[in-house]
């Protein structure tokens, strides 16, 4: 199945998505240009492929389908995503991921600031670097950074976990590094190898909450 | 007694006084501002400051029980395959369960399906007891996220962006630990017990332009079959509007100051935003500013209470208000049958505004199921049914009164003020004579 969206818009795109008879389809876009909202909602198991840039909110809310970019993607790439697998073979841009519940995200490129921001779930991988404030409030799921981080990772973070290779610029409020157990390093290969990337796990670092922040105390207010 | 003291010497300071003294003292001990529920609690400028002009020689009245006169309001009707049709310009405003307990959440959405108007989700995402029991349920979006899935998003008969909530705009929430139950804690993806923060603004947009996107990405999830919503705190309420209209809202919702929350600092309660009676008015100039007058629908709240209000806010120009601490009211909140309770956790029947710490004993604002047991979702949708009842019969009669056969032909023109300060915002003359305070008007 074959979508031009320079003749056609996004609208025919993402209703054949919600639709039953994309259940299992082939689906290639062409002439993305930087659109937003390409391939919104996809509700089926499928593949996408996305022949050059994408705006906001690509593959946002995706449940169960394959959704691979040729090109970078505008802010809110995969947001709220429930399931299935979005790679993009150039950058992001910010809020990457934002608040999703499920799946796998791959950035073979850099990613922007906030990354992963309110993160419920999803496992994010990126091959370059992320962006200041990423993982913010970040809850669930995993982010796993081959390049380096910029400043304030992990701000208020709550059970999320961060995995990085490179130098990590500073720590957000209450994100601290924790040692690398064994539980973290097969499920640290694992999702390199489901993402393609070929690093060792020990070469990174981990960090996730101190949990200093997680009910409220007042001889903790200088911290914000 | 000769130590008794006379107290009609006694002079308080207007300045400190003992409830003043009280909150420096409470500040000094416990060294944490004071986080409680409820709205505004301070006298401001109301409704009540407005009066109806009823028909006479000049206009003649509809007669009060016979004649027609329509209350059924469309909302949606600018982009939506389904714009909701609700039965009554009255609904009720988005509570979270979380906030409230299933049995709260499933007595509003009772209420609201028995009179034909439509009950909101609120943070933390929508409960199936919630969905089941509401005929026309509006689905919050907010900058949390919690609970917020695809599924349920095509579920809602209406989608509401919330940006911002006249009890604290500009402001998040917090649900504290001793309110996150097993169910509220798994439906926002945290651990049982911990204070659950809910941002104060959208992770992935930031100003007007982003949310028009964000407004094209929501319609096309729901392959534009239902209306959305973009709902703000009541501050700069002419430009909000504005670029609510220009981000592509079917309908606009400005939530006065008045309006209540289940946990905001006092300070923000009490000194942020502006009162809904003159968010209204500026609400409709923006609207009529840009020809959008309704064609983008108006929802008002915070604070209505009455038919009254409902028919003053009507006439001003919005199509339909909103509820929510009323309805909890109407539930059962703060009602004298508890008094023993709630002199028990230090307060008294009418006062309480404690929704944050979960104790609440009618069963309204609170996780532990014991208390929510005391709360029958059957009775207490009787009562929020009964409640709207009354407020649209009282609109009814207001408006018959004013010869209007359908409540939103209420118009400006039908109200004047009481006070000087309520002329001026709300753009009407102040009684007996032909004067508006800071604006040139002829009668």
């Amino acid at each position: 199945m074959k979508f031009d969206l320079a003749g056609q818009g996004i609208r025919h795109l993402n209703r054949y998505l919600h639709e039953p008879e994309s259940q299992g389809a082939e689906v290639e876009v062409d002439n993305p240009s930087g659109s937003h909202n390409i391939a919104v909602g996809a509700l089926h198991n499928c593949q996408v492929l996305v022949n050059g840039h994408v705006g906001y909110y690509c593959a946002a809310m995706n449940q169960h389908a394959e959704i691979t970019v040729r090109g970078n993607a505008g802010p809110g790439l995969a947001e709220n995503m429930m399931s299935g697998t979005v790679r993009i073979m150039g950058n992001a841009s910010q809020y990457c991921g934002a608040t999703a519940h499920g799946g796998l995200l791959i950035i073979e490129g850099n990613a922007s600031s906030r990354c992963g921001i309110s993160l419920k779930g999803l496992d994010i991988v990126v091959a370059g670097s992320i962006g200041h404030m990423s993982a913010f409030m970040a809850q669930t799921g995993r982010l796993v950074v081959c390049g380096d981080a910029a400043e304030s990772m992990g701000d208020s973070i709550y059970e999320a976990r961060i995995y990085v290779r490179g130098k990590v610029a500073s720590l957000g409020t209450d994100c601290i590094e924790k040692p690398m157990g064994d539980e973290h390093i097969q499920e640290l290969r694992k999702l390199l190898e489901r993402a393609g990337l070929d690093y060792a796990a020990g070469a990174f670092k981990r960090y996730g909450s101190a949990r200093r922040l997680y009910n409220f105390d007042v001889d903790n207010a200088s911290l914000y | 007694m000769s130590n008794e003291v006379d107290q009609s010497w006694l002079l308080e300071s207007a300045t400190f006084s003992r409830p003043i003294i009280r909150e420096i003292q409470r500040a000094a001990r416990e060294g944490i501002y004071d986080i409680r529920g409820f709205g505004a609690k301070r006298k401001l400028p109301t409704f009540d400051d407005l009066l109806l002009l009823g028909a006479s020689m000049s206009r003649y009245p509809l007669e009060g029980y016979r004649e027609k006169c329509d209350t059924r309001v469309t909302l949606g009707t600018r982009f939506a395959e389904n714009p909701l049709v609700i039965e009554t310009p009255i609904t009720i405003a988005g509570m979270s369960f979380g906030a409230l307990s299933a049995q709260a959440k499933e007595g509003l959405a009772r209420g609201a399906t028995e009179v034909g108007t439509s009950t909101t989700t609120g943070d933390g995402g929508m409960t199936p007891e919630e969905r089941e029991h509401s005929r026309l349920l509006v689905y919050q979006y907010l900058p949390s996220r919690y609970g917020m899935n695809p599924d349920d998003l095509r579920k809602a008969d209406a989608i509401e962006i919330v940006v911002g909530q006249g009890a604290k705009p500009g402001g998040g929430g917090m649900l504290l630990g001793q309110k996150i139950s097993d169910r509220v804690a798994e439906m926002r993806d945290l651990p049982k017990g911990i204070d659950q923060r809910s941002a104060c603004r959208h992770p992935d947009w930031t100003g007007p332009d982003d949310l028009e996107i964000k407004v094209q990405e929501l319609r096309e999830i729901t392959d534009w079959k239902v209306p959305v919503y973009i709902k703000v705190g009541a501050t700069r309420t002419f430009f909000d509007v504005q670029l609510a209209v220009k981000a592509g809202a079917d309908v606009v919702v400005v939530d006065g100051m008045q309006g209540g929350t289940a946990a905001t600092q006092d300070v923000f309660i009490e000194h942020v935003g502006i009162p809904t009676l003159p968010a209204v008015r500026i609400a409709v100039d923006a609207l009529k500013d840009l020809g959008m007058h309704r064609k983008v629908q108006l929802i008002v709240s915070g604070g209505i209470r009455s038919g009254a209000d409902v028919a003053k806010a009507l006439a001003l120009g919005a199509d339909a208000v909103s509820i929510g601490t009323a309805a909890l009211i109407a539930m059962g909140d703060n009602s004298p049958e508890f008094e023993k309770r709630y002199n028990e956790l230090g307060t008294s029947a009418g006062f309480y505004d404690d929704y944050q710490d979960g104790q609440d004993p009618t069963g309204i604002s609170t996780q532990n199921p014991e208390l929510g047991k005391r709360l029958d979702p059957d009775i207490a949708g009787r009562r929020v049914a009964n409640y709207l009842r009354v407020m649209t019969l009282e609109l009814q009669t207001l408006a018959r009164a004013a010869g209007k056969t359908n409540v939103r032909n209420l118009e400006r023109e039908d109200l004047i003020a009481l006070t000087v300060e309520s002329s001026a915002m709300a753009r009407v003359p102040l009684a007996g004579t032909d004067w508006i305070p800071g604006f040139e008007h002829k009668l």
